[in-house]
């Protein structure tokens, strides 16, 4: 029996219950992580949904820009046909303006024509007024010569349920393309407006494509037609080689001066694609332009300096933190419980008093009527006419924030130092160690996973630290996220506030990865 | 007897849902967005609690979000679920609620009730509706205050005076944006008030302003919260500053500091309310109802005994009254008053709806040098 096992041409070796043991250690090992993922499970799609999934969305608005090719789709693909050339351009053909005045047509009725103005805006200044003035317009143009015309010629194209009847036919939509398509924006305007599609006249813009059909489509096609309204339509078709002509571009124009600008429509056509990197070009001071990327003006320039600033100043706060913390941390974790206790809750304390009160504080101290100035000038230090300008600048904001985050550096030091045994620095010294020596070669080692944990966790902090530097700042202690929250609340540019927030998590990654390299990262310890 | 009970049901269904559909015609909560502090609570005083004494089953629920209201109603518009009922902001941010699409737009005659001398509320608000979503409450302005302790035996009487700094030395506060005091230079460095906008439209006319900012710069310590430049005064850490009148008014006469006010070029701006667009046919009809009470020609007076901000209807200003506390006539504490309105100037709202981004950008670029 004990041969048999063994021997391995007798098959794999079975449990008491006759499966193979490989097996059932392999579904004993599944039923344990199961169990353990269950355990996990909770918290994990709580962070899942809550945390990542709107993180993920918000970043994705950083290059997201369907806007555009949603709310003028056929002014898209109408531009497809038409190049911008710096300085001799053109404005496009009348064709474009056709396009563009069916969607804007059925953009007023959405109201969708100033979100689109908005969002160009960011872009090239003057576009929010354009449109919102276009839309105004849009129903006041001539176009109604058109309608009146065709009336005129037949009372029949007053009618809707003949329309409709005309419109549901097969074959129109290769005859008549583009009055088919302004069709499908006609029927979401009435449907809109909660009306009766066979019982409202259509619009202006309705006429105006369809004698542009008329003109451009030979007469064989029309006659070819034999559906429902052949016979008006083909009166029509022979007709409208009388009518008036009326350029579309010319009304635009009456609208106003700026629809012939080559800039527009260039700025127009390079934002159409449904993604664009025009957001992440502007957070790194360049911008996307009809003729392609370009550096923003140097008057204009500020994210790179921004970010500099913000990479620089955290470093200088992370500096402090570990200069200020580390002898505290060194005191608390080498006197006896009862008083590193209430020192303890010393530096807890500032956790537990508002955000806003302690940079208030910092602004009663600081300030030239402050606190400390007042001292100054009362020791005689400092004459009472040039009093220290030590808030409203960086200054202010490196204080104030060392202070704020500095519990965030001593904590960790301190879990860290009270798990060194004393007995080591005893040795060394034991040994013929100097004070210096036993400190620097001895205990000093045994802290640095304390100081790396502590140094990411201002750090981090600090990068994307808000309500302080706003208060204390000034103009020169400002952080990138001051800017990235006024694009969130104030110029409601999301896209901006998105590449800026994606570039400073990707900042974040890269100096973590670093740091996992130079130091390693099993090297930091929470305690 | 089947056929009985099942009309009695019938009947029984019936009259639920007739109690229901009249219940559901005007809600009995609402929620309404302002900016805290004393403005919010004139409104409570001159609005709200006249409202309730009429109308006893109605909920009020206030919230402070007015400054970031633009942000956190696009964000509920994009969640779908629209919490508030109606929101009090800038005319700026009435006018990109409206274009966003985030706002309804109302048809003044309809929704607000005409004015006491029988003007209807389009004429009786006239040119202060800058918005086809804008339902104007109050006229404010943004003017400088001065420490008369501060600046000798001749104290400043011109907007100018804010870039002198041989006679008024020391430090000022102005806004950290660019509106307001980018016109407030050009004006001090020789340009007309009526061609201030077309010089700020090129990129000269902006280089000029700046450059007149420059010779300040140094001394100005730019606020962002309107209770900044109040406080900084208070504390002497400024000689002068702008902000909103109605924090100076409370700053001079309520707390009696040594403050007085510089009306000259005092900027106009209108706040007032905004209705959510999609809000469900309850609600709406509730707000409906609440805002033709609360901006008829006596409320408006009526706010006006709580703060010093004029009311927006021209039927409103000769019923302007005292303070309640203070008892102190009002009048001559509006910005709209003659004496303190012999040099002001408009804020163009829709200028700078274009220009707020490619300005603002500069603007930041320059502080930051």
């Amino acid at each position: 029996m004990t041969d048999a096992t063994n021997s391995p041409s007798t098959g794999p070796m079975l449990s008491a219950d006759g499966t193979p043991l490989k097996k059932s250690l392999q579904i004993a090992l599944r039923r344990q992580k199961l169990r353990a993922l269950m355990l996990v499970a909770p918290l994990l799609l709580f962070v899942l949904i809550s945390f990542i999934a709107p993180i993920a969305d918000m970043l994705f608005r950083s290059v997201e820009n369907d806007i555009v090719s949603e709310t003028i789709p056929r002014t898209v693909i109408a531009l497809e046909q038409w190049d911008y050339e710096d300085g001799g351009a053109s404005a496009p053909g009348d064709d474009v303006y056709a396009a563009l005045y069916v969607d804007l047509s059925e953009a007023e009725e959405f109201k969708t024509h100033t979100r689109l103005g908005s969002r160009l805006n960011y872009e090239t200044t003057g576009m929010s007024s354009l449109l919102r003035k276009t839309g105004r317009g849009i129903g006041r143009m001539d176009t109604d010569e058109y309608t009146k015309q065709f009336e005129a010629l037949d009372p029949t194209w007053e009618d809707p349920a003949a329309w409709v009847a005309m419109m549901q036919a097969p074959g129109v939509a290769e005859i008549l393309p583009e009055t088919a398509s302004a069709w499908q924006s006609w029927q979401r305007i009435v449907a809109n407006k909660n009306d009766v599609l066979s019982e409202e006249q259509p619009e202006d813009f309705i006429y105006t494509m369809l004698y542009r059909d008329l003109i451009a489509q030979p007469a064989s096609a029309v006659a070819a037609y034999s559906g429902p309204g052949a016979a008006m339509l083909q009166a029509a078709d022979s007709a409208v080689d009388g009518f008036e002509p009326i350029s579309l571009r010319e009304q635009f124009l009456d609208i106003d001066k700026d629809w012939a600008d080559a800039q527009i429509w260039g700025t127009i056509k390079a934002f159409s694609s449904p993604y664009t990197a025009g957001y992440f070009l502007s957070s790194v001071d360049l911008q996307l332009t009809p003729a392609g990327i370009e550096q923003q003006p140097e008057n204009q320039q500020i994210y790179m300096m921004l970010f500099g600033r913000t990479m620089f100043m955290s470093m200088v706060i992370m500096g402090s933190c570990i200069l200020l913390g580390y002898p505290i941390a060194y005191l608390l974790s080498n006197l006896p419980l009862r008083t590193s206790n209430l020192l303890l809750i010393l530096v807890l304390l500032p956790f537990w008093t508002s955000l806003l009160v302690r940079t208030s504080a910092w602004k009663v101290l600081l300030q030239q009527q402050g606190v400390i100035n007042d001292i100054l000038v009362w020791l005689g230090l400092v004459a009472d006419g040039d009093r220290l300008v030590m808030i409203n600048n960086q200054f202010g904001t490196i204080v104030a924030m060392t202070h704020i985050l500095l519990p965030f550096m001593i904590l960790p030091l301190y879990s860290v130092m009270k798990t060194i045994p004393p007995s080591y620095v005893r040795a060394a010294k034991s040994l013929g160690a100097t004070n210096w020596t036993a400190f620097w070669r001895v205990y000093f080692p045994q802290s640095v996973p304390g100081i790396g944990a502590g140094s990411i966790l201002v750090f981090i902090l600090s990068i994307g630290y808000y309500i302080t530097p706003e208060l204390v700042g000034g103009t020169t202690g400002t952080f990138i996220s001051n800017r990235i929250a006024y694009h969130i609340s104030s110029s409601l540019n999301w896209g901006l506030a998105a590449a800026l927030g994606t570039i400073l998590l990707a900042v974040v990654l890269v100096l973590y990865w670093v740091y996992d390299r130079i130091v390693g990262i099993d090297n930091v310890s929470l305690g | 007897m089947k056929s009985k009970l099942a009309t009695l049901m019938c009947g029984a269904a019936l009259a639920v849902t007739g109690v229901h559909a009249q219940a559901a015609d005007m809600a009995d909560s609402m929620t309404i967005v302002s900016w805290g502090g004393a403005y919010q609570k004139s409104q409570i005083n001159a609005y709200a609690e006249p409202y309730k004494a009429e109308h006893p089953d109605v909920e009020v629920i206030w919230d402070e979000s007015s400054n970031e209201a633009v942000a956190k109603l696009r964000a509920m518009n994009e969640a779908g679920n629209i919490t508030w009922d109606l929101v009090d902001v800038v005319a700026a941010d009435a006018i990109r609620l409206c274009d966003e699409g985030l706002a309804m737009e109302y048809d003044p005659d309809e929704l607000l009730a005409a004015g006491d001398d029988g003007s209807s509320a389009s004429d009786d608000f006239g040119d202060l509706i800058v918005s086809d979503c804008f339902i104007p409450q109050i006229v404010y302005s943004t003017t400088f205050g001065y420490r008369t302790d501060m600046v000798g035996d001749t104290p400043p009487t011109n907007i100018c005076d804010v870039f002198d700094l041989e006679a008024y030395p020391g430090k000022r506060s102005l806004e950290k944006r660019p509106i307001n005091n980018m016109e407030w230079a050009l004006l001090c460095d020789g340009v007309a008030k009526e061609d201030v906008y077309d010089v700020l439209e090129t990129e000269e006319g902006q280089a000029q302003a700046l450059a007149k900012l420059d010779t300040i710069k140094d001394q100005v310590v730019w606020w962002s919260a309107g209770a900044d430049t109040p406080q900084l005064l208070a504390d002497g850490e400024v000689v002068m500053g702008s902000t909103y009148n109605g924090r100076l008014f409370s700053l001079i006469e309520e707390q009696d500091q040594p403050v007085a006010m510089l009306w000259d070029a005092q900027v106009f701006d209108l706040d007032g309310w905004i209705i959510p667009a999609g809000l469900p046919q309850d609600r709406l009809a509730r707000v409906k109802d609440f805002v033709k009470f609360a901006t008829d020609t006596q409320r408006l007076a009526d706010q006006a005994k709580y703060i010093s901000y004029g009311p927006a209807r021209k039927s409103s200003a000769p019923l302007v009254g005292q303070h309640a506390d203070l008892g102190i006539d009002m009048a001559p504490h509006m910005p709209t008053d003659p004496n303190n309105s012999k040099n002001t100037f408009l804020y163009n709202y829709t200028w700078w709806a274009d220009y707020r981004d490619d300005l603002d950008a500069k603007f930041q670029a320059w502080l930051a040098q």
